[in-house]
């Protein structure tokens, strides 16, 4: 993501990839938003790394030595968060959840980038007939309530099993069918706009073949932006899947912890008093998705040289313009996560 | 505009309060590679009535220095000193009391006169927008007050039915057409000051001279001051009083026209105008008396060769080129000349493969272009060379420079990385660059190196055509000299034909041993380079070079007075 360095490449190989890169040139507020972010991505991945060696119990686990687990326990000592009315520890549940979200995250953006990339290339490269496909089927998608498309995909693919990786992948491709047309339009209206570039005909005139001038030239300089679409799509990922979750076409607790899906039981307990079996589920949501928004859009904005704050010229005292406003190329995926996001 | 003003420069400047004076301005940029000093220390004063030229090539803080006149900086800048207006300091003032500054007291004339136009609006409510916002002590001024005194700033500038114009909308009017609307909306308040920067930057030849005529009677007729900034030293020649010369961001020299032109003091500014190319002067084909280099093979031969781009539904396509034919041989150099929309860049495209010819014939070595197939037509992209107009796009941001020259031999000849290697080095070495450079990424290199990294890459093959569409155009005029001595130095050496494509008469007449010259698509004259700027036998031909501006007041006050007798005016 160098976006026209000047001062030449002499900087260490660390320095220069995108976060790292983006924190060293963020000042004021817009950094602040920054470091919110990773520290709050950084404590989900590491709930995620840590998980089996942090979490008191398993995912699955109803009872210990002492005997069976109690139903709807308040938080206490041996449960520091409670217990959900199935008799699961909360607390083991929301950090082995993580675990859950990651792998769906990475599954379900890793298959629709590369769907995505190389449709998109294709598409935008050669145009005619398959571009036009292409692009009517991208809009039918688009016009698809994507909630509902995931419940499609997922009744398709799973069929009502539940396993871990049955509705692990069961998520995954059907956040993948949502969001293949986000990094399709993106790529392809790249691909239109750099197949006109100087560089890519000067390739022409030179006689290279068209996969050469997709795979060296179009290729690097069409997929920029990915790094923010990776980390504003994680988010909404984490929301499908709890939305999915909530909804019951998730995984069964015996296969995996899900926090969308232990929001739903914890939606009787809500009217009774019992707090803790909703309340922790559904703040990990919301601080996930936040951390994972607040990175990417600071990372919009960064690349951005008019919405990027600088430290005033002469030295003086910083300055910061962030949030100046958030209206960037990204499609979707920007909004706010909302508190109570599992119960939508 | 038709009134005649008589010879300028020997007018009495009008003394008395400057109507604007700049004091010790320093203008500073935070970057993400720190500050940037962009204007360090200038200091400048304009008379009323006087056209003052702050000329510089790319860099030099002259449009920095112009945007400080009305308070345009963006945040990101810092600025000391004092620009005085009227009185009042521009860097120090209340926004409010400069939203009253500008527009009455100073306006601008930009660059793109397209951008600068809204479209969703009709030409005479951008004028009137200003009329408006100034209605002074509470005031309101009526729309039908506001259209009246917009229609009478359009005649004043000379537009035609400025009763029907008012309410067109800017795409209904030509660039020259929305560039004098522009400059009616800079006057629609009687300002004492226009800050002109780069009026005729983005026009054609023929329309600049009209742009400069206009600004010109504006000046003698309402005693407006203006401020130009530019980096074409015939556009100073041919309008300026006095001229600045800035170079990264110091006031190097300041003189009048006549003395500056004449005597050039410091270095920087003689090495500036050296570097001008003069219609006439340096001719590639000086002294010859029939077409050189016509014993070889024919590279390029066009006959009644038309290109045309489809039209929308229902409508006919649109003649690029109509009807054209020409031929280019081996060791010639075939100079193209013509405004935007003649078809020149057309021309070069169709011959590289990358537009198709729609009729007639093009034979490019030998191969019939009309109806060609990307897969027959390969083997042979090996012998034609193309370089594009700006070299900063014409490189793969991602690649280095050595991987760029390398590619046009992984292609066709497939060598090993440490042949590849010896020969970028070599190519490099041919036009110039350290072979370090193979190293560099292209933001590393300057426009002139990329443009020389350009060139050693189309050379990369030995190929026997070389196409160059405007290869100059987007450099400073230092260095368009550099690059253009380069060229001629190496098609002497590796002797290849070249179409060398340019909207420049000076450039091409450099460079090129025939010359084509197109208007409208057509050929309508060709010759030997020397014969044709010496003695144009087509109308249009006579115009353009008429048009254009040459460096030297005293000589271009001349050809001025020619332009109009060739217009009948």
């Amino acid at each position: 993501m160098s976006t026209a360095t000047i001062s030449g490449r002499k900087k260490s190989f660390l320095s220069g990839l995108p976060v790292i890169s983006h924190v060293n040139k963020s000042v004021g507020l817009q950094r602040g938003m920054l470091i919110t972010g990773l520290v709050l991505t950084g404590l989900f991945l590491l709930s995620t790394v840590l998980a089996p060696f942090i979490a008191p119990y398993g995912y699955s686990q109803l009872s210990d030595a002492s005997g069976s687990f109690p139903t709807q326990d308040a938080p206490s000592s041996k449960h520091l968060l409670g217990t959900t009315v199935g008799g699961y520890d909360v607390l083991s549940r929301v950090l082995w959840g993580s675990q859950t979200a990651v792998t769906v995250i990475v599954v379900a953006v890793a298959m629709s980038i590369f769907l995505g990339v190389a449709l998109g290339l294709l598409s935008g490269y050669f145009g005619g007939w398959l571009d036009r496909v292409l692009v009517v089927i991208a809009d039918a998608i688009y016009a698809f309530p994507s909630l509902l498309l995931a419940i499609v995909m997922s009744i398709v693919i799973s069929r009502g099993q539940s396993s871990f990786w049955g509705g692990i992948l069961a998520c995954a491709f059907s956040i993948t069918v949502v969001f293949v047309p986000q990094y399709f339009r993106v790529i392809r209206a790249e691909t239109i706009r750099l197949k006109a570039e100087p560089f890519v005909e000067s390739a022409m005139v030179l006689g290279a073949s068209s996969l050469r001038i997709i795979t060296r030239h179009i290729f690097k300089n069409a997929t920029r932006t990915l790094p923010l679409m990776f980390t504003l799509n994680a988010s909404e990922a984490i929301l499908t899947l709890a939305g999915l979750g909530f909804l019951g076409f998730g995984i069964e607790p015996s296969s995996a912890a899900e926090w969308g899906f232990d929001l739903n039981k914890a939606m009787a307990d809500a009217s009774s008093g019992i707090w803790w079996t909703g309340v922790f589920p559904g703040i990990a949501i919301v601080l996930t998705v936040l951390g994972l928004t607040l990175v990417g859009e600071s990372i919009n904005d960064l690349n951005d040289p008019r919405l990027r704050g600088r430290k005033r010229a002469g030295g003086k005292a910083s300055r910061s313009k962030a949030a100046a406003g958030t209206d960037g190329k990204n499609t979707g995926a920007t909004t706010a996560p909302e508190p109570e996001a599992g119960k939508a | 505009m038709t009134t005649n003003i008589g010879n300028i420069s020997d007018q009495p400047l009008p003394t008395g309060q400057p109507v604007l004076d700049i004091e010790r301005l320093k203008v500073t940029f935070a970057t993400d590679s720190g500050d940037v000093y962009a204007v360090k220390d200038v200091s400048l004063e304009v008379k009323a009535g006087e056209v003052l030229a702050i000329v510089g090539e790319s860099g030099s803080g002259k449009t920095v220095t112009a945007k400080t006149i009305l308070g345009l900086l963006p945040e990101t800048a810092i600025s000391s000193g004092a620009v005085l207006i009227n009185g009042n300091n521009v860097i120090s003032v209340s926004a409010s009391k400069l939203r009253k500054i500008r527009g009455r007291d100073v306006a601008m004339v930009f660059q793109e006169p397209s951008t600068a136009l809204n479209p969703v609006f009709t030409v005479g409510w951008q004028i009137a927008e200003g009329i408006r916002a100034h209605a002074s002590d509470g005031h309101r001024i009526s729309a039908k007050e506001a259209k009246k005194r917009a229609t009478e700033a359009l005649r004043k500038v000379g537009i035609p039915d400025p009763e029907i114009r008012v309410n067109y909308y800017p795409h209904q009017l030509s660039g020259g057409q929305k560039q004098r609307v522009v400059i009616a909306a800079a006057l629609a308040l009687n300002p004492g000051l226009i800050v002109a920067d780069e009026p005729t930057t983005a026009l054609d030849v023929t329309v600049q001279a009209e742009i400069l005529q206009l600004l010109r009677d504006l000046r003698d007729k309402y005693g407006t001051s203006i401020v130009l900034i530019t980096h074409n030293m015939g556009v100073v020649a041919d309008l300026a009083d006095r001229v600045v010369v800035m170079y990264q961001g110091d006031v190097v020299e300041e003189a009048t026209a006549r003395v500056l032109f004449a005597e050039p003091k410091q270095d920087y500014t003689k090495k500036l105008l050296a570097a001008v190319p003069h219609l006439g002067r340096n001719s590639a084909s000086e002294g010859a008396t029939e077409r050189l280099h016509q014993g070889g093979k024919i590279l390029v031969e066009a006959k009644n060769l038309t290109i045309e781009y489809p039209g929308r539904l229902g409508k006919p396509g649109f003649k690029a080129v109509d009807n054209v034919s020409f031929t280019v041989s081996e060791n010639e150099v075939f100079g193209l000349v013509g405004e935007s929309g003649s078809g020149k860049s057309t021309i070069g495209r169709a011959i590289a493969g990358l537009n198709r010819a729609t009729g007639g014939s093009l034979k490019v070595l030998g191969y019939e272009m009309l109806g060609f197939k990307e897969h027959t037509f390969k083997p042979l992209r090996k012998d034609i060379g193309f370089v594009f107009q700006d070299p900063a796009a014409s490189f793969n941001p991602h690649l280095t420079i050595g991987e760029c020259v390398a590619e046009p031999l992984l292609i066709h000849t497939h060598p090993s990385p440490a042949q590849a290697r010896l020969r970028v080095a070599q190519l490099l070495e041919s036009v110039q660059l350290p072979a370090s450079y193979a190293e560099r990424f292209p933001h590393e290199l300057s426009g002139g190196q990329r443009q020389r990294a350009s060139l050693a890459r189309s050379l990369a093959l030995n190929p026997r055509l070389l196409i160059a569409d405007e290869p100059t155009s987007a450099l400073d005029v230092s260095v368009q000299a550099k690059v253009l001595e380069l060229f001629k130095d190496i098609q002497e050496e590796f002797g290849f034909a070249a179409l060398f494509i340019s909207h420049d008469l000076a450039v091409v007449d450099i460079l090129s041993h025939w010359v084509g010259v197109l208007y409208k698509g057509e050929l309508v004259e060709q010759g030997i380079g020397s014969q044709i700027m010496g003695n144009p036998q087509h109308d249009y031909t006579r115009r353009l070079i008429a048009s254009l501006p040459v460096p030297d007041p005293d000589e271009q006050a001349r050809r001025r007075e020619e332009h109009r007798a060739l217009l009948g005016i």
